[in-house]
């Protein structure tokens, strides 16, 4: 029995390198839990891409639930997400905001013109100081609002068809249940 | 950031040359990391600090700060653009006349703990704070129980060189 014992401390490592692995592989390592999960979101108001005269702010969208998508011209990740929104943003039943980060108004105006739009309203934060409030520290993020302003979801990193049917949409579909 | 240079051909193909290679080389790199160890952020970033107590706050502050894109390197460090944005961020509210008790929250309010260098100790983090301390008694009662039981069963404790007992 007794010489059994280091194999079963190496059946043991192994067990913990395994679950190490599968870990990390199933969960994104850089991703930040967000405190703002059903915390009011901070209040905003940025301007809008095109008519950088009007202005969206926190209090305009009250009412009803809406998706703020945060992307950048100049991010990678941005690009992969882009198909996936040009396929899917319509079929989500409420309106998506594309929040420009950190970026140059006339880069981001040929990029959509270039790959497409699929937002409702684009609105622009060159600076970057609504995003600290947002606890942005990347792009693309993602984040859920509901119709009295809170924020009820969030997705850091690039939406996927599946992280959409599994996780966006049932999110969307409980907050169309509590409001009709 | 060497990672990213791009040796010449020759100095893999070429024998003879490859040592006055691997000298220039390695003088090159050698350079390169003084000047980068040398040009810290702060140089690059400079902001208008009332006094050098200001500064040396600020510096305390922001080495105690996770940049959160580069995550193994602090505010103070990192070079990347995000991190000078939360270092103006930083930098304004302390203008503001906030605490660094403050300034903490107000981060930790929008990027979580995970921002902090020095987690505090509540529910999520008990098994960071601890957990090496639970398998230190883990290992102690291991170790206990071997040597009662080899005292009850009248072995030495001492190991003996038949090989077996490994």
């Amino acid at each position: 029995m007794s010489r059994l014992l280091p194999f079963f401390g190496f059946v043991l490592l192994a067990a913990l390198l395994g679950f190490g692995i599968w870990w990390n592989s199933s969960h994104d390592p850089t991703a930040v839990p967000s405190p703002l999960i059903n915390k009011p979101a901070p209040s905003f108001a940025l301007p809008k891409l095109d008519v950088p005269s009007q202005m969206v702010s926190k209090e305009s969208m009250l009412g009803k639930p809406y998706l703020v998508n945060v992307f950048a011209s100049w991010c990678f990740a941005c690009g992969e997400e882009h198909p996936v929104l040009m396929a899917e943003s319509k079929t989500l039943g409420i309106p998506v905001i594309g929040y420009d980060y950190k970026d140059d108004a006339a880069d981001a105006k040929a990029w959509l013109a270039q790959h497409g739009n699929p937002y409702d309203v684009v609105i622009a934060d060159p600076s970057g100081h609504t995003a600290i409030d947002f606890g942005v520290y990347g792009a693309p993020e993602t984040f859920l609002i509901d119709g009295k302003g809170v924020i009820r979801y969030k997705r850091i990193g690039p939406l996927t068809p599946d992280v959409i049917a599994q996780q966006l949409k049932p999110a969307i579909a409980a907050l169309q249940k509590e409001a009709p | 950031m060497l990672q990213h240079a791009i040796f010449p051909r020759s100095a893999v193909s070429s024998c003879r040359t490859g040592t006055t290679w691997i000298a220039a080389l390695a003088t090159l790199m050698l350079a390169l990391l003084i000047v980068s160890s040398t040009a810290s952020a702060q140089a690059i970033d400079p902001l208008p600090f009332r006094d050098h107590a200001e500064e040396l706050r600020f510096q305390h502050l922001t080495s105690e700060l996770r940049c959160l894109v580069c995550q193994d390197e602090n505010l103070a460090d990192s070079n990347a653009d995000f991190a000078r944005d939360l270092r103006h961020k930083v930098f304004e509210l302390m203008q503001e006349g906030q605490s660094d008790a403050q300034i903490k929250q107000y981060l930790v309010d929008r990027y979580s703990d995970f921002v902090l260098y020095d987690p505090p100790v509540n529910a999520h983090t008990w098994l960071l704070w601890f957990g090496p301390l639970l398998i230190l008694i883990a290992g102690g009662l291991v170790v206990g129980y071997t040597i009662r039981k080899r005292s009850q069963a009248g072995t030495p404790s001492a190991p003996t060189d038949n090989g077996e007992d490994w």
